[in-house]
C-alpha cells in the first residue's frame, strides 16, 4: 500500500472538497432563497476565473488588485443577470426558470469561448514558492491558498447568515416570502443579492481553480461536480453542502487511488462522484442534512 | 365570558378627522383581475385607538388588512379603487417595505413567525426596517418584559407553543416600532386564557406605546372589550358601525356576534320557508 500517495490524494481530496464546498453553497444559496435550479453556476467559474487573468495578463495588473477588480465585477455580473434576465420570469413555472439558467449555460460558454478562445491558459506565476512542505508532506502554495480562501469563505457565510441583517432577512424570505414582506424586506434585492453573492464567491473559486489547473472553459465541469455534492448534504442545506463537498472531494481522491493502484479502468476518479449521486437518490433522496417535505396523510 | 381586569379607562372614540391615522376611503378590491372581494369599503382609525373590524369568515378581513399592508399584491391581488391614507401618505401603490418603513405593521394570521430561527432572530428580523440600529437592543428588552416566557426560549421558535409564538409575533410588531399595528385574528387557536392575556397585552401596547391597532376579530366579545370603535363587515363591505358600547348593546350583534341576545327562541317563532318547487 502506497501510504504517501494516498495521503497526498486525500489532502488534495480535501482542497478540492472545499472548493466544490464553496461553489455548492453558492448553488444551495440560489436554490434556498429564490427556488431556482441554477445550471450556469459552472459558467460563473469561468467568467471569474477569465476576467482575473485577463486583467493579469493583458492589464498587466498586480494579482491582488486584480482578483479585487474581479470581485466587484462578479458582484455587478450577478446582480445584472438577476434584474435583466430572471426577475421578469418570478412567477413564472420553475421548470421555464431551469430552461432559462440552461440558456444561460450555454450562452456564457459561447460567448466566453468566442472572446477568450478555446485553449487552456495558464495563471502567469503568482506566489513566490511553488511548494511547501508541512508534516512532511509536499503542499503546492496555490493548493494552500485555495484551502485558506475556502475556509475564509465558509467562515464568512456563517457570519453572514448568523448575525448579519441581511443574512436573517435572506434566510426569512427563504423561509417564507410572504412573511418577509410583511417584515418590510425587498424580495427583489434578497433576490439580486443571492445571485450576486452567488456570483461573487463562484467567481473566486474560479480563480483559485484556474491558479492551480489553467483557466479554460473545462473549468465548467466544476458546476456539474456540484450536484452530487449538494445532493448529498440535501439540496437545502448550507452545511450540507460543505460536508458533501468534502465527501465528494476524498471520494473522488480515494476512487483514483483505488485505481490507480488496483483495478487499473481508468477514469473512475471522474465517473465515481455520480455513481454517489445515484446511490444517494436510491437510499436517502433527501439527503445529509435536507429538510423532508412532511406531508400529512 | 371573559372580562379583562383593567375594563374602565377607554378612551373616547374617533370625534375629529384630524384625529385619524388611517383612512380607508370607498376601496374596491380585485383578485386575479376578475374576482371582487372589496367593494366600496370605507373605515378610518382614530390616532392612539384599538378599532376592531369585526364579521364572520370570508367577510374580507384580513383582505382589508393585507389591502392596507401591501401584502395583497403577493397574492395576485389589487387595490382598484378608491384610496388608503395613513398619515399624509397615500398606501394603496406603495410597495409592502416602504409601507412597513412608514409606519404601517401586519402581524399576520396564524402568526407566522419564522419558525427555523430562534426568538432572538425573530425578533432582530422585526427591526430590519429600523433606522436607530443602536435602540434594538433596548427594544428587545422592552419585548421582554412584555413577553418573559420569551427570554427563557433558547431555541427554534418552530418548538414554542401556539401563545408563545403569537407573543413573538407581537414582539416582532414591537421591534419595528410601527405606529399602526394591523392585527390578525390574535386570539386564534388560543386558550381562553391565553386570548385573554393576549388581549390585556394588546390593550398595553397600545397605551403605554401609544401604538394605534385596527384589530381583526372572530371573537367580538374580547374585541369589542379592548377598543373604543368597530366595524362589522359582510360579503366585503361595512355593513355597521359605532362605538364600542353602541355595538356591545345592539341586537343584532349580540344575537350574531356576541352569542345569547333576547329572548328564548321557541320554534313557534320561526318563520317556516317552502322548499321551492323544483323540477328535477
Amino acid at each position: 500500500m502506497n501510504w504517501s500517495l494516498l495521503s497526498q490524494l486525500l489532502i488534495n481530496g480535501v482542497v478540492v472538497g472545499m472548493l466544490y464546498g464553496v461553489v455548492a453553497m453558492c448553488f444551495v444559496l440560489i436554490y434556498k432563497s429564490t427556488q431556482v435550479v441554477n445550471f450556469a453556476q459552472g459558467e460563473f467559474l469561468v467568467l471569474g476565473a477569465w476576467v482575473c487573468l485577463w486583467l493579469v495578463v493583458d492589464m498587466e495588473l498586480h494579482f491582488a488588485a486584480a482578483f479585487l477588480f474581479t470581485l466587484v465585477f462578479m458582484t455587478i455580473f450577478g446582480i445584472i443577470l438577476q434584474m435583466v434576465v430572471l426577475r421578469p420570469l418570478i412567477g413564472e413555472p420553475i421548470i421555464s426558470v431551469i430552461m432559462v439558467t440552461i440558456g444561460l449555460s450555454i450562452f456564457f460558454q459561447s460567448l466566453m469561448n468566442w472572446i477568450f478562445g478555446n485553449s487552456a491558459v495558464a495563471f502567469p506565476q503568482v506566489f513566490e514558492t511553488q511548494s511547501v512542505e508541512l508534516f512532511g508532506l509536499n503542499i503546492e502554495t496555490a493548493y494552500l491558498f485555495s484551502l485558506v480562501i475556502s475556509v475564509f469563505i465558509m467562515l464568512g457565510f456563517f457570519y453572514f447568515f448568523k448575525y448579519s441583517r441581511y443574512g436573517l432577512a435572506m434566510r426569512a424570505t427563504a423561509f417564507d416570502q410572504q412573511v418577509a414582506q410583511s417584515l418590510g424586506i425587498s424580495v427583489k434585492s434578497v433576490f439580486a443579492m443571492a445571485w450576486a453573492i452567488s456570483a461573487v464567491v463562484s467567481g473566486i473559486a474560479g480563480i483559485v481553480i484556474g491558479l492551480v489547473n489553467s483557466v479554460s472553459s473545462a473549468l465548467a465541469f466544476i458546476g456539474i461536480k456540484v450536484f452530487p455534492a449538494v445532493i448529498l448534504g440535501g439540496l437545502d442545506s448550507i452545511i450540507g453542502a460543505v460536508v458533501g463537498g468534502v465527501i465528494i472531494g476524498m471520494l473522488e481522491n480515494g476512487a483514483e487511488f483505488v485505481d490507480g493502484q488496483y483495478l487499473h479502468w481508468g477514469n473512475l476518479y471522474t465517473i465515481a462522484p455520480f455513481y454517489i449521486l445515484i446511490i444517494v437518490l436510491m437510499i436517502k433522496p433527501y439527503g445529509l442534512f435536507g429538510t423532508k417535505d412532511i406531508e400529512r396523510i | 365570558m371573559l372580562k379583562l381586569d383593567e375594563d374602565s379607562d377607554r378612551a373616547a372614540g374617533p370625534d375629529k378627522a384630524s384625529d385619524t391615522v388611517l383612512s380607508v376611503d370607498n376601496i374596491e378590491v380585485v383578485y386575479n383581475d376578475y374576482v371582487l372581494v372589496l367593494r366600496g369599503l370605507s373605515l378610518q382609525v382614530a390616532k392612539g385607538s384599538i378599532t376592531a373590524l369585526l364579521g364572520a369568515n370570508g367577510a374580507g378581513k384580513s383582505t382589508t388588512l393585507k389591502a392596507i399592508s401591501g401584502l395583497l399584491k403577493s397574492e395576485d391581488g389589487e387595490v382598484t379603487r378608491g384610496s388608503i391614507s395613513f398619515e399624509d401618505k397615500k398606501l394603496q401603490h406603495m410597495d409592502p417595505e416602504n409601507i412597513v418603513r412608514s409606519g404601517v405593521f401586519q402581524v399576520m394570521e396564524g402568526r407566522r413567525i419564522v419558525q427555523d430561527m430562534t426568538v432572538l432572530e425573530n425578533l432582530k428580523l422585526g427591526a430590519f426596517t429600523r433606522k436607530d440600529r443602536s435602540n434594538v437592543a433596548d427594544d428587545i428588552e422592552l419585548v421582554y418584559s412584555y413577553f418573559p416566557r420569551l427570554k427563557e426560549r433558547h431555541g427554534l421558535a418552530g418548538y414554542l407553543s401556539g401563545g408563545e409564538q403569537q407573543m413573538l409575533a407581537i414582539g416582532r410588531a414591537m421591534m419595528a416600532r410601527p405606529k399602526l399595528i394591523l392585527m390578525d385574528e390574535p386570539s386564534m387557536g388560543l386558550s381562553p386564557l391565553l386570548v385573554k392575556e393576549v388581549f390585556t397585552i394588546i390593550k398595553r401596547l397600545n397605551k403605554e406605546l401609544g401604538v394605534s391597532i385596527l384589530l381583526v376579530e372572530q371573537n367580538a366579545a374580547m374585541a369589542l372589550q379592548v377598543a373604543q370603535h368597530g366595524y362589522i363587515m359582510e360579503n366585503g363591505k361595512i355593513v355597521l358601525d359605532g362605538t364600542a358600547d353602541e355595538l356591545r348593546e345592539n341586537e343584532d350583534i349580540k344575537e350574531f356576534y356576541l352569542g345569547g341576545g333576547g329572548e328564548r327562541k321557541s320554534f313557534k317563532n320561526l318563520r317556516s320557508f317552502k322548499r321551492r318547487k323544483r323540477w328535477l
